[in-house]
């Protein structure tokens, strides 16, 4: 599981010999290793699910929520690091209420997608910022029907039909 | 009689403007006549102006105004479009519209009729007056020659009239506004837009129905006027 980057992986802004980023394949792993999320879109919506890590038993149930809504029509669910998540999830937020003042109606989700995914991009361009260590699965309804999409830290944002990250995804896949 | 013109005045179209929807799409009609003071600056301008391929604007007030604020939504519409990767709907158009519109209310003058058609709700008719209101209406009517259209209107409208009948409305009334409006004249121009496209139209002056005053006179009192020594009529 580990790769030694031998000193092209100290800096986000640093291309490895054979074309690697580093510091995103890292932020990558902190996905890899945190609790399950699966997404599954159906013919009448979408469906959200998280695995529920119970970090103490002193824990009230109902808190660490992973499943956020962004808007009517619209939620995500955050895989990683959750502070990262949360950040992410404001600026959903803000981009999806934005849109609707100005155009009149709710965000189509394959722009909200596109939004979000160039937000997490944004933060593989700069040295002085490091990558999201998070992975979304966004779910939203909207004049085309459900749709699913999934982003990775490294900025890329595809449809799905079924997606699944985390520590559970590839026993999830099969 | 005023003779003093005021040429450098700012040019406003005085207009009748209207937007009107059917089944299947929206027909939107307009004068012709642009006015700076007492002096007709253009008497064949074309009011209704394209925002998309499938979204027009009819436009009232100031030229000025008018045209800048099409012009904005244009462009703004324009790269929606490329981001959405389709058409921008009518309800982001006139949404857009009556930003500007709200948000500059201190500074601008015009008021405007939205109308497009989308594969989503049809056709619709978006009237965003002076303040910068936004008000879907299945028809609508502004510019100073309306005042003599709000009657007309209430009576002659109908819910799911063809394409035709609805044309026909709305050339009547705006040849009717032109009739008693000083501020509106020319010619009738409509654009109508379905899911077929646009089409554009042309009425010349000439091939509007009369009104009143204008028909000749029949068992008309006018009669008395032009005979040589007045008579008690023959009924």
């Amino acid at each position: 599981m580990s790769s030694i980057g031998t000193g092209y992986d100290l800096s986000v802004t640093t291309f490895s010999p054979d074309g690697r980023v580093f510091q995103i394949e890292y932020a990558a792993k902190a996905v890899d290793n945190s609790g399950t999320v699966i997404g599954i879109k159906c013919k009448d919506g979408i469906v959200l699910g998280v695995e529920k890590l119970i970090a103490s038993k002193m824990m009230l149930p109902g808190s660490n929520r992973r499943i956020h809504s962004v808007h009517r029509h619209s939620g995500m669910a955050v895989a990683g690091l959750a502070a990262d998540g949360r950040q992410i999830v404001a600026r959903a937020k803000s981009e999806a209420t934005n849109y609707q003042s100005v155009y009149g109606e709710p965000i189509p989700v394959k722009e909200l997608a596109e939004r979000v995914a160039s937000y997490v991009h944004l933060c593989t361009l700069y040295w002085w910022l490091r990558p999201f260590g998070c992975g979304i699965i966004l779910g939203g309804y909207d004049r085309d029907g459900p749709q699913l999409y999934m982003v990775e830290p490294s900025g890329i944002s595809y449809r799905y039909f079924g997606a699944a990250i985390g520590k559970g995804k590839q026993a999830a896949k099969t | 009689m005023d003779l003093e013109m005021n040429l450098n005045a700012p040019h406003s179209m005085g207009t009748t403007i209207i937007g009107v929807t059917y089944n299947g799409g929206v027909v939107l009609g307009a004068d012709s006549r642009t006015s700076t003071g007492m002096y007709v600056a253009n008497r064949a301008s074309d009011k209704i102006t394209q925002l998309t391929d499938n979204v027009y604007v009819c436009r009232s007030g100031s030229a000025a105004d008018s045209q800048i604020v099409s012009d904005y939504v244009r462009y703004f519409l324009h790269q929606h479009t490329i981001q959405l990767g389709q058409s921008a709907t009518s309800k982001v158009a006139a949404n857009l519209i009556r930003l500007l519109s709200y948000n500059n209310k201190n500074m601008l003058e015009t008021g405007l009729i939205v109308g497009g058609w989308d594969k989503y709700e049809g056709g619709k008719i978006y009237a965003i007056p002076l303040g910068g209101t936004l008000i879907e209406q299945p028809f609508a009517i502004g510019g100073s020659g309306s005042s003599y259209l709000y009657g007309f209107f209430d009576q002659a409208w109908k819910e799911g009239m063809t394409k035709d009948e609805a044309e026909q409305l709305v050339v009547k009334a705006v040849s009717l506004a032109i009739a008693r409006d000083g501020a509106s004249g020319g010619v009738v121009r409509t654009v109508i837009i379905n899911s077929e496209g646009v089409t554009r139209n042309f009425y010349p002056g000439d091939k509007l129905q009369l009104w009143h005053e204008e028909l000749e006179p029949q068992n008309s009192l006018l009669d008395l006027l032009n005979s040589s020594s007045p008579e008690p009529m023959n009924i």
